[in-house]
């Protein structure tokens, strides 16, 4: 089943203080982009490549069963987004990069070819984001599609979960060529913001990297790292958490370790899934659509 | 009044009204715990501590391997814990109740899992 709210209903539901609540994203100066051709993208996230537990008895088929399930979208996105943990840490450089190889390999299956990464800390912690770089480029970067700019900022390659000063000056030189009203992207691993520090759910210095994006009215953030769809407003700016690919997490601050839960033989692949991000262009919306790994029922 | 006869006047009625010097005033706090606390992949130890509130604390915190964090959000403290020294972190708990500390380094497959709690008693 695929889930879908648009702009109208986030609207309501901020308006209501829904935070916590399933929502949809806006980009509001989509507005000002009238005229251009309508896209969508598609986010996937925490595929935790080489993980093995009871949380996924099916841990090498899963990665594999969300290719498909992307390759059998109706409409093909124009890209497709990987924010982070594409592979589960290990202190093997060897293995890492195994991983890595197979992890290219199975996704080099997508229909898409505009395929587009980012690490998250078990991908880059443990070596700075060395491996990563070997394998996918820069860990933080710029892009523009159909007049809205993207940006991939890394808050994992420091294990001390930090944007850091010399990306921070970085991030503030890109955000000077845009305009106060320019439709932006921000793709991060870890949220910004201090969604839960107790366990780990937050950049310590995310509040920096806000402060930087402020201005910028028409901005919204998509990441991963909570395995879990999650919505929460930081002043005018939305932060949009995806799930993950391998298992998911607890709800925020739910319980006292975040554990992941546990697979559930009745309900296989629950929690699990990717989204659309929808931008309709003449409408001026963002929609988010939510899509499970293997349809149910 | 000249300052120098001021200050005079304040400490004869400051002895008179039995007030001690400032050193006395900081004997008087209570006393200072110091709890050491060992760091390694991927436990504390230890990793449950009782403090008493109001009293000050100092961690004491050292990693047997690799380069740690501590963090205990509810009172904002933290630190890195680097291999080879010592870090101190000094609080007065201010507030009861059960609360979470972590390490906030990555540092390993298990890392999600590093984390012990401090319960505050009155």
């Amino acid at each position: 089943m695929v889930k879908e709210f648009n702009r109208r209903e986030f609207l309501r539901l901020s308006a209501l203080g829904g935070v916590g609540v399933v929502f949809a994203s806006a980009l509001p100066g989509m507005a000002g982009a009238a005229g251009q051709d309508d896209f969508y993208f598609v986010q996937m996230s925490d595929t935790h490549w080489g993980f093995q537990g009871p949380p996924n008895p099916d841990a090498k088929g899963t990665l594999h069963k969300a290719v498909a399930a992307v390759n059998a979208l109706e409409r093909q996105p124009d890209f497709i987004m990987f924010t982070g943990d594409l592979t589960h840490t290990t202190d093997n450089p060897v293995e890492r990069r195994k991983r890595m190889t197979e992890f290219k390999e199975i996704v080099g299956a997508l229909k898409v070819k505009d395929v587009r990464f980012m690490p998250g800390e078990h991908d880059a912690s443990l070596d700075n984001g060395k491996a990563f770089q070997e394998f996918f480029g820069p860990t933080h970067y710029t892009f523009d599609h159909k007049g809205v700019h993207f940006i991939v900022v890394d808050n994992v390659s420091d294990p001390r979960a930090m944007v850091g000063d010399e990306q921070l000056a970085w991030l503030a030189a890109d955000l000077k060529n845009q305009k106060p009203d320019a439709p932006i992207v921000v793709f991060t691993h870890r949220p910004l913001f201090d969604l839960v520090p107790q366990w780990d759910w937050a950049t310590r210095d995310g509040a920096k990297a806000i402060d930087l994006l402020m201005p910028y009215k028409n901005l919204t953030v998509f990441y991963g790292h909570i395995h879990q769809e999650h919505h929460q407003m930081t002043g005018h700016i939305a932060h949009h958490a995806a799930k993950g690919l391998m298992f998911p997490l607890p709800a925020p601050g739910s319980q006292p370790n975040r554990t992941p839960l546990p697979w559930n033989p009745a309900e296989p692949y629950k929690g699990l899934g990717f989204r659309n991000v929808d931008a309709e262009v003449n409408l001026a919306e963002f929609k988010i659509s939510e899509y499970p790994v293997v349809k149910q029922g | 009044m000249n300052p120098k006869r001021r200050s005079v006047m304040f400490s004869a009625v400051a002895a008179a009204l039995g007030l001690g010097s400032v050193g006395t005033f900081v004997a008087a706090q209570p006393k200072e715990k110091v709890i050491k606390i060992a760091a390694k992949r991927f436990t504390f130890t230890p990793e449950k501590i009782t403090l008493k509130k109001g009293q000050p604390v100092v961690f004491e915190l050292r990693t047997l391997d690799v380069f740690m964090g501590f963090n205990l959000p509810d009172f904002n403290v933290r630190a890195d814990i680097i291999p080879d020294k010592v870090a101190r972190v000094r609080f007065v708990p201010d507030k009861t109740g059960t609360f979470t500390f972590l390490c906030d380094v990555f540092c390993g497959d298990g890392h999600e899992k590093m984390s012990g709690q401090i319960t505050v008693v009155a």
